[in-house]
């Protein structure tokens, strides 16, 4: 990927932070933290990765995407909106009655949600399912899920995981976001997951490790993943929860809250500052 | 009508599914290590490339189905209802019935009539379970007929459904022509003393129960629900209004399966006597099925004293 490329994935990914907040505030509940964790990958994905059209949500050939973790909607929503899926202004219409923008996704009712989420462990089995039914099908298309790390608990994770390669989905790729907390502390001390990526490598997964919150190392990833044959391939992509808002950052009481106004303003002028960097770097 | 052949629901469940296949490419299968014992074996022996075993994980089960469901399959799931119902309940309430997902639940072993292996896998709680999912669609064959019917019928119609099927084999109730239409409960006999309402394998023990009680001088109407929701209150209704009193009869946990199902419609509708013929807040335990169907009072027998009970409760 060029330069300008990354730019403007950059400048996208903080877009989409903004969109978050503004969800986030406007509902006046919901899940920063684990939003902006996933933020950059997100942008990743629908900007530069999946194969999918916003005048064409339900396109059979489509690449499908499954956010399991789906507490962390606010990500998902910002950057549909980003990509045109629904005017971004609806993001303030975040968990009110009658929004298409649920607290959890629902695929019923907002345009490029591939699937109905929120029950942690589920959605991974689903992704699964996708691509089984791909290799079935015979249709190209890849299908994408994100996990939480603290999602790797249930134990519906590893029956997944058990599947996955014993079919040998290769159609498949995985993303862990591990962002160390979920809502009782770190993942280590309520109930540690780790060694992940040895754990999915046991399972049978062939497993690449990056930072998520560069674009060289997740192109790299993705890239990596494509071309790998026999295996599904999980990405364990190590982050900051609440990145992008320095108060916010690796704060477990950011998890479940929305900022108050004040709290509000500071964050958006962070990131339009942040915005105003990239777009003249 | 009744003729000497006799089959198990699952067996025709199986057989139903390797004729579906045949039809319909779209249709695929998954189990969790019981095709032997749910008969989707024979699926997958016909079909071993539209078949998937899931191992013993009945939650991953399902969602892979409801996976399967969005790329335009037609997928069966399958396990025991214990463990399709039970363990997988929240997995089939979000992210089969929530989404409203096209996929099918062929559920064996439901009930009491698993006979010897217990408790533990003697599911009176589905059918309870499934009516509280809104969309999902519950059906209950009496016969291998109806569980034919049933099954294609469910593969015709889009949303998700929950095919309840049990381990012993059945006399056959339905002629070969049966016409089976999903939420049409069927009226096997007229009578005005009372009606008795029965699903699954105690369709047949309401068939000679109303020849009991006509020795005795009562006349009872029967009617087959074999789809418990959506419900035909229709057929309900007219029943209470015009025998004034009901029985059900089922081999399920009387709370909130069909008995309280018909209750439901009639109080808010007729109010008159209903009891109901079912398992009564009880674990199942082992033993032969017939004659576990005795000690939890699942005969032809009890739903003769409970329509007396009902009729004398008539105001």
């Amino acid at each position: 990927m060029e330069q300008a490329a990354k730019k403007q994935l950059r400048i996208k990914a903080c877009k989409a932070r903004m969109g978050i907040i503004e969800a986030v505030y406007s509902a006046n509940s919901g899940h920063p933290g684990g939003s902006l964790s996933i933020a950059d990958i997100m942008t990743y994905l629908y900007f530069n990765e999946m194969n999918v059209d916003p005048k064409d949500p339900r396109n059979e050939d489509r690449d499908r995407f499954v956010l399991s973790k789906g507490h962390t909607a606010p990500a998902l929503y910002s950057v549909l909106a980003l990509k045109g899926f629904f005017p971004a202004e609806e993001l303030k219409t975040l968990r009110k009655p009658g929004s298409m923008l649920q607290g959890h996704p629902s695929m019923k009712m907002t345009p490029g949600v591939d699937m109905s989420t929120g029950s942690l462990g589920q959605g991974i089995s689903v992704a699964v399912g996708m691509a089984l039914g791909a290799k079935l099908a015979e249709k190209p298309f890849r299908t994408y899920a994100v996990l939480g790390d603290g999602e790797l608990q249930e134990g519906q994770v590893w029956e997944a995981a058990m599947f996955a390669s014993a079919k040998g989905l290769d159609n498949l790729c995985a993303v862990v976001d591990n962002n160390n907390l979920q809502i009782d502390g770190t993942v280590a001390q309520v109930n540690s997951p780790y060694p992940i990526g040895e754990k999915f490598k046991a399972f049978g997964w062939n497993v690449i490790e990056i930072c998520a919150h560069s674009f060289d190392e997740i192109e790299a990833a993705f890239e990596a993943a494509k071309e790998f044959k026999g295996k599904p391939t999980v990405i364990v992509a190590k982050s900051i929860k609440g990145k992008g808002v320095s108060f916010m950052e690796d704060q477990v009481s950011w998890h479940g809250a929305a900022p108050n106004e004040e709290q509000y303003n500071q964050a958006m002028a962070e990131l339009h500052a942040a915005l105003l960097q990239l777009e003249e770097a | 009508m009744a003729d000497t052949i006799k089959l198990a629901t699952r067996e025709a469940y199986g057989k139903a599914l390797v004729e579906l296949g045949e039809k319909n490419e779209k249709v695929v299968v998954v189990d969790a290590d019981l095709a032997a014992a749910t008969k989707t074996g024979m699926f997958k022996k016909a079909y071993p490339d539209r078949f998937f075993d899931a191992g013993i994980a009945e939650c991953n089960m399902v969602n892979v189905a409801a996976g399967l469901s969005t790329v335009g399959f037609i997928p069966f799931a399958s396990s025991f209802a214990m463990f399709v119902a039970g363990r997988a309940f929240e997995q089939v309430r979000n992210t089969v019935g929530y989404p409203h997902l096209n996929v099918k639940i062929g559920a064996t072993h439901a009930g009491i009539s698993v006979g010897e292996d217990g408790a533990s896998h003697q599911c009176c709680e589905d059918i309870a379970l499934m009516r509280t999912i809104p969309g999902m669609t519950i059906i209950n064959p009496c016969d291998d007929v109806e569980a034919r019917a049933a099954v294609f019928a469910a593969a015709e119609t889009e949303g998700p459904f929950y095919l309840r099927f049990g381990r012993l084999a059945l006399p056959r109730l339905n002629a070969e022509d049966y016409k089976f239409e999903i939420g049409k409960g069927v009226q096997l006999a007229d009578g005005k003393d009372v009606t008795i309402i029965a699903t699954g394998l105690m369709v047949n023990e309401a068939l000679i129960a109303k020849d009991l009680l006509a020795s005795e001088g009562i006349s009872a109407k029967v009617i087959n629900i074999h789809t418990i929701k959506p419900i035909d209150r229709d057929i309900i209704i007219e029943a209470a209004k015009s025998t004034g009193a009901i029985v059900t009869a089922e081999e399920a946990s009387i709370i909130g399966g069909l008995g309280s199902a018909v209750t439901e419609v009639v109080c808010e509708t007729v109010p008159v006597p209903v009891i109901r013929v079912g398992v009564e807040d009880k674990f199942g335990g082992s033993g032969p099925a017939v004659e576990m169907l005795k000690i939890y009072g699942l005969t032809a027998a009890n739903i003769v004293e409970k329509a007396k009970a009902a009729i004398a409760l008539k105001k």
